[in-house]
């Protein structure tokens, strides 16, 4: 009789719990996000350079950040380029991308090759113009040699495809240098 | 019975003539041949074994790199450039190349030290020993190597006075020949490669259609009219127009066409030296044109009509300096980046100059190639991503006079690096020359007060490196 009680005042709880949970989960925003799930981080955060594109005055400054980062490489890559997306996606973004614009993956082949995996909203809805274009390709690039050791190419692809151009101008169709890069941000660094 | 004196002369006569007598008969003309390549134009001879042409190798690879050969018994070893290795043998009709077997089509042969390979091989034996692309033209004895050829088009633009303009991308030297029913033009010294169709139709009358050929004699355009044509050639030989006699436009800038353009009874002969030449002129390429239109400025302001404007004005200003400008695009249609490169390289300029427009950022912007860092090309063929690696110091010549007299006009410039083809592709000096408003408006791009002072300070920018650019090797 007791065991009966215990049973149905169990039932009657677990009820009651998942009543109060449908209704907490109605009340979410019904907005769903685009972005690919991240993966989780944990851990204490780092101190990362991240080059920051401005378009006012054509420049990339190179810029301390302190973001958690995973400790798998090709993630920690993946995370780097987030953290400089989400400053480009801020209202007062120096240097605004098209809505939807992400990276969808990073690859990190050996000896010294990064793969960069944009998708379509990214490269279609880019401003045109080479300097617009070559600071995109220089922020990202160079992001992620300044803070992953070893990289000596980097590729970016749009929806994994080799693609001609950004948007009109900054070629894609093959690899960058990092070295070459380099020199370039140096160039990028100082105001005209 | 002693010889009279003219029993002797007639004995002699007759011996002179019995010892002359193979030597008057006509030899066959010794074929050569003719190959085209941006280091090189020579000729070497094409000889005949077991009915087939076959061409000394050596003498083929020598003027395009460094060769050594090596003959042991029966087997030849060839090495190009230090680094690629091939071994022949006597009677078989395999080479190996780098370690790995490549078919001949017909026995090697070995003469002494001098190996002789078939002709009809080169098309696939010299791409492996290159490591570029090699077009062999069997009818007209002819192989192009690498982006050696001279393309061209042929339109007959809407008029009174019907005109076929031949454009070419490099300068060419015909022959002509009136023949029943229209006119032969024949180049036995220029690369002239076939169109993308070997017969054109022009939709006009009075010249309906030409027809791209190759002989022997080399390559071969014959324009049909029913009438008589007269063909003139413009200053710098890469435009020729054929016109019906007697109709020629008063004002042509050909020259007039009652002067033959070569004398057809000279021999044709290719070069047998490097003719690369530079002249100080310049490729102006208004970028973007046809479905690539560039950065939409506006709803009706496009990058690809603004460029177009700018190198119209800017020729001009380039012209009235007395400096010869190549326009790549003159009306809204497509070009690769590929085609504008190979254009530009074939014409051999001082200077290539892309022009772009934006509505981002201030005053103009000067690009150079951004190539892979320590970039460099070794022997006679140029890797298509970095061949501007060896030009890159006139390039950074060119911008840094062009920058300086923007500047002086105080308009703001600013010199970078780009990953922006084809300026990589480019043999020459080769920039991108963004152009942005001064102020905010980006309207102003399509202001001509704005084109035209840009465009004198570019002008006066090319003009004032004359010196350092005009001497490129």
């Amino acid at each position: 009789m007791f065991a009966a009680a215990l049973l149905l005042g169990t039932v009657l709880g677990l009820s009651a719990y998942a009543w109060h949970m449908r209704g907490k989960a109605a009340t979410l925003p019904l907005a769903a996000s685009t972005r690919p799930v991240a993966p989780p981080i944990s851990g204490p955060t780092e101190t990362v350079t991240l080059a920051i594109a401005y378009d006012d005055a054509g420049l990339i400054h190179l810029q301390s950040a302190q973001i958690p980062l995973p400790s798998s490489r090709q993630q920690r890559a993946e995370e780097l380029l987030r953290a400089l997306l989400n400053i480009y996606s801020d209202r007062a973004s120096p240097h605004p991308l098209p809505a939807g614009a992400d990276v969808r993956a990073v690859y990190l082949v050996d000896p010294g090759l990064a793969v960069i995996d944009i998708n379509s909203a990214f490269a279609n809805g880019h401003r045109s113009g080479i300097l617009p274009e070559e600071l995109t390709v220089v922020s990202l690039a160079q992001t992620l040699a300044a803070n992953l050791p070893g990289i000596l190419r980097i590729k970016i692809l749009v929806d994994g495809q080799q693609r001609d151009t950004l948007a009109g101008h900054a070629d894609l169709s093959g690899f960058y240098d990092a070295a070459a890069l380099g020199q370039l941000t140096t160039q990028l660094q100082s105001a005209p | 019975m002693p010889w009279t004196r003219s029993a002797r002369n007639f004995a002699l006569i007759a011996f002179t003539l019995l010892i002359a007598t193979p030597r008057l008969v006509p030899a066959p003309a010794e074929r050569k041949l003719s190959v085209y390549s941006t280091a090189a134009n020579y000729s070497l001879p094409i000889v005949q074994r077991d009915g087939k042409d076959y061409v000394g190798l050596l003498e083929l690879l020598d003027p395009l790199g460094t060769v050594s050969t090596k003959a042991e018994g029966t087997r030849w070893r060839l090495r190009y450039n230090n680094k690629i290795q091939a071994e022949f043998t006597a009677g078989s009709d395999r080479v190996r190349i780098q370690g790995r077997d490549s078919y001949l089509g017909a026995h090697f042969l070995l003469e002494g030290e001098r190996g002789l390979v078939p002709e009809a091989c080169l098309n696939t034996l010299l791409p492996q020993l290159l490591g570029g692309p090699a077009t062999l033209h069997p009818l007209s004895d002819r192989i192009l190597i690498g982006d050696a050829g001279t393309h061209f088009t042929a339109t007959v633009p809407p008029s009174e006075h019907p005109s076929l303009i031949l454009q070419f991308s490099g300068a060419v030297s015909p022959t002509v020949a009136t023949e029943a029913g229209g006119l032969r033009l024949t180049f036995p010294r220029d690369p002239v490669v076939a169109p993308a169709s070997p017969t054109l139709t022009f939709g006009n009358k009075t010249i309906p259609s030409a027809t791209y050929s190759e002989s022997n004699a080399g390559a071969e355009i014959f324009v049909r009219s029913a009438g008589p044509l007269v063909a003139g050639v413009s200053r710098d030989n890469r435009t020729l127009t054929v016109t019906p006699a007697g109709s020629l436009a008063p004002g042509s800038s050909v020259a007039p066409p009652t002067t033959p353009l070569v004398d057809t009874s000279a021999t044709p002969a290719p070069p047998n030296a490097p003719q690369i030449s530079r002249r100080y002129f310049v490729v102006l390429d208004a970028s973007h044109g046809g479905d690539d239109r560039g950065e939409a400025i506006s709803s009706s302001l496009l990058e690809k009509d603004l460029t177009l404007a700018f190198a119209r004005r800017l020729r001009e200003q380039l012209e009235k300096l007395g400096i010869t400008v190549l326009a790549l695009r003159e009306s809204d249609v497509n070009l690769s980046l590929d085609q504008r490169a190979a254009l530009a390289n074939a014409n051999h300029a001082a200077l290539y100059l892309a022009l772009h427009t934006s509505s981002s950022g201030r005053g103009v912007r000067l690009f150079t190639a951004l190539l892979p860092y320590g970039a460099e090309n070794r022997g006679p063929f140029r890797a298509w991503d970095t061949a501007q690696s060896a030009y890159r110091s006139y390039s950074l010549i060119a911008a840094a006079g062009i920058s300086s007299e923007l500047q002086q006009r105080q308009i703001p410039a600013r010199s970078l690096m780009a990953p922006q083809r084809p300026l990589g592709n480019i043999t020459e000096a080769a920039l991108a020359l963004e152009i942005a408003p001064q102020g905010s408006e980006a309207a102003q791009l399509a202001s001509p007060d704005y084109q035209q002072a840009i465009a004198a300070a570019v002008a006066a920018g090319i003009a004032s490196v004359r010196d350092k650019l005009g001497t490129v090797p």
